[in-house]
C-alpha cells in the first residue's frame, strides 16, 4: 500500500541489498529485556548440555586456548536496523562440537545466557563455520552491554538468535521456544525471508 | 506468557482518526484498528511506510493509550530531525490517512494488574510512552497499586503528557511523579535538574516498597547507567524489565 506523502529520504546507500525492511545503521544499539548480567570469568563456562548431562565444559582460559577464527560479517536486528562489516574472533561451534567429539549434526539446540536468556536454533545452523561463540568485536573485547564476555554470533538469522551473555548449548531432539520465540517472534528468524514473528 | 495478547496480527491498515502536539517535538497519533486485538500496556506496533519507487521503511512505536481501550491506539512519535522516518510523522500525516501497522509486539516490557506492585516507572525523553499505558492501566485497573515515576527530560517544553501526569500526581495518593530537567530548568524550579543518579533514586524510592517492578525505558546509555545503579543499590535483576533505543556509538 502506497503511503500517501511518504517519499523517503536522502540515506546513506548500503554498498549491498539489505534484507526486506530493513535499514542501514553505523552505530551498534543494545537490546537487551533486562540489566546487564555481572560475569565472573573466573566462574565462567562454556558448556555443551545433553538430557541434562555435561558433554564437554570450557573454563574462561580453556575458552581462550581453543583454536581462534575472526570474521567480518553482515548483522541484522529484528527491530529494523542493519550493520554491515562488523568484525567478530571466537571459536566456532565446529570446533566446540569438534573438541567435545560429537558427531551428530541434527536435532535443535537452547542456547543458554547468564541473565536467563534462551534462544532456540536447529544445530545444522551453527556448523560448517555458520556461528561461533564470539569474545571480540571490532578488535577489542566485547562489551558488556554487547553481550560480553561472550555471546552467540549467527549473523545469518536475525541478531536475537546471537544470544549475548551465552553459556553454552542444549541439545534437544525437537525444536522449543526460547525467550523472544515464546513472546511470538519467529522460531528460526530468516531476515532475508523476514522471519520476523511466528506466523511470518 | 503464552498469552494470545502477546501475539502480532498480520498487517492491517488503520485509519489515522486524530494527531495532536504533546510538545514541539512529539506527536500523538490516533489509530483505528480494523483488526483490533487486546494487548499488555508497554507492547508496541511497526508501521510501514511505502513510498512511489517501492522503498519501504518499517518502524516500531510504543503504544501509549491503555489496553482497555478497544478499537484504537495511540502511539507516540517523537521528531528525529535526521530521522528517515519521523518527519514524516510530524510533517505529513493528518487525519484520514491511513497506514499500514502490525502488533502488538514485545515480551517482558510490559505490566499488567494482576501483577501487582509496587511500580518503579524510569523513563527518559520518549521512552515515556510505553511507560505511560503502563500508568494509564494503572489508573483504570489497579489505583491501589503503588507507583513512582521519575521522568527524565533536557526541559519543561520537552515533558511529554505534562498536564495528564501532573493531575495523576495531584489527584492519585499511590501515584508520585518526580521529574528531572537535564538542560535547562526553568526559573524557580524546584525540582531535580540533573541526570538520574544513585542518590536521585534513593530520594524518589525512599517510601517505596523494592519487592515489586521496575520498568526503565529511554536512550540505550540511559538504561544502562539507571539499570546498573539500580543492581548496585540491590534490586533484584529479575524484577527489572528495560527497553533500549538509539544507538551507543558502536
Amino acid at each position: 500500500m502506497l503511503t500517501r506523502g511518504f517519499f523517503g529520504r536522502k540515506r546513506p546507500q548500503p554498498h549491498r541489498p539489505l534484507p526486506p525492511g530493513q535499514y542501514l545503521e553505523n552505530g551498534f544499539p543494545v537490546l537487551s529485556a533486562g540489566p546487564t548480567p555481572r560475569v565472573d570469568l573466573d566462574k565462567w563456562t562454556f558448556a555443551i548440555e545433553n538430557q541434562g548431562a555435561r558433554l564437554a565444559a570450557w573454563t574462561w582460559q580453556e575458552f581462550l586456548a581453543l583454536p581462534q577464527t575472526a570474521i567480518t560479517t553482515d548483522i541484522h536486528c529484528v527491530t529494523k536496523w542493519s550493520k554491515l562489516d562488523t568484525e567478530w574472533k571466537g571459536v566456532t561451534i565446529d570446533t566446540l562440537l569438534q573438541a567435545a567429539g560429537m558427531e551428530s549434526r541434527d536435532g535443535y539446540v537452547m542456547a543458554f545466557c547468564d541473565g536467563g536468556y534462551t534462544t532456540n536454533l536447529p544445530l545444522k545452523d551453527l556448523i560448517d563455520g555458520k556461528a561461533m561463540v564470539a569474545h571480540q568485536y571490532d578488535g577489542a573485547p566485547l562489551r558488556p552491554e554487547h553481550g560480553g564476555p561472550a555471546r552467540l554470533l549467527v549473523p545469518h538469522l536475525y541478531f536475537w538468535k546471537s544470544a549475548k551473555w551465552v553459556r553454552g548449548i542444549r541439545l534437544m531432539h525437537a525444536d522449543a521456544p526460547g525467550f523472544w520465540e515464546a513472546y511470538g517472534y519467529h522460531m528460526y528468524g530468516d531476515p532475508w525471508k523476514e522471519q520476523r514473528y511466528s506466523y511470518d | 506468557m503464552h498469552e494470545r495478547a502477546n501475539r502480532p496480527g498480520p498487517w492491517q491498515t488503520a485509519l489515522v482518526s486524530n494527531v495532536i502536539d504533546e510538545t514541539y517535538r512529539a506527536k500523538t497519533l490516533t489509530l483505528e484498528l480494523p483488526a483490533w486485538r487486546p494487548f499488555i500496556a508497554g507492547q508496541h506496533f511497526d508501521v510501514r511506510l511505502t513510498a512511489p519507487d517501492g522503498f519501504q521503511a518499517q518502524r516500531s512505536y510504543s503504544i501509549a493509550s491503555p489496553p482497555e481501550r478497544t478499537g484504537a491506539i495511540d502511539i507516540t512519535v517523537e521528531l528525529i530531525p535526521e530521522g528517515e522516518v519521523s518527519p514524516f510523522f510530524h510533517e505529513i500525516v493528518r487525519p484520514g490517512d491511513r497506514l499500514e501497522v502490525r502488533g502488538p509486539i514485545g515480551g517482558p516490557f510490559t505490566w499488567n494488574s494482576n501483577m501487582g506492585g509496587p511500580l518503579l516507572l524510569l523513563a527518559a525523553g520518549s521512552g515515556i510512552v510505553p511507560i505511560m499505558s503502563i500508568l494509564r492501566h494503572r489508573a483504570i485497573a489497579a489505583r491501589r497499586v503503588r507507583a513512582t515515576l521519575l521522568y527524565s527530560s533536557r526541559s519543561m517544553h520537552d515533558v511529554i503528557y505534562r498536564a495528564e501526569l501532573d493531575d495523576m500526581d495531584a489527584s492519585d495518593p499511590n501515584a508520585a511523579i518526580w521529574h528531572t530537567l537535564t538542560r535547562s530548568p526553568p526559573d524557580g524550579w524546584k525540582g531535580y535538574s540533573r541526570r538520574i543518579d544513585e542518590t536521585m533514586l534513593e530520594e524518589v524510592t525512599r517510601d517505596l516498597d523494592d519487592r515489586g517492578w521496575t520498568y526503565v525505558c529511554g536512550p540505550a546509555s540511559f538504561v544502562e547507567l539507571t539499570a546498573n545503579i539500580l543492581v548496585d543499590a540491590g534490586r533484584r535483576p529479575e524484577s527489572i524489565r528495560t527497553e533500549r533505543f538509539g544507538p551507543t556509538g558502536r
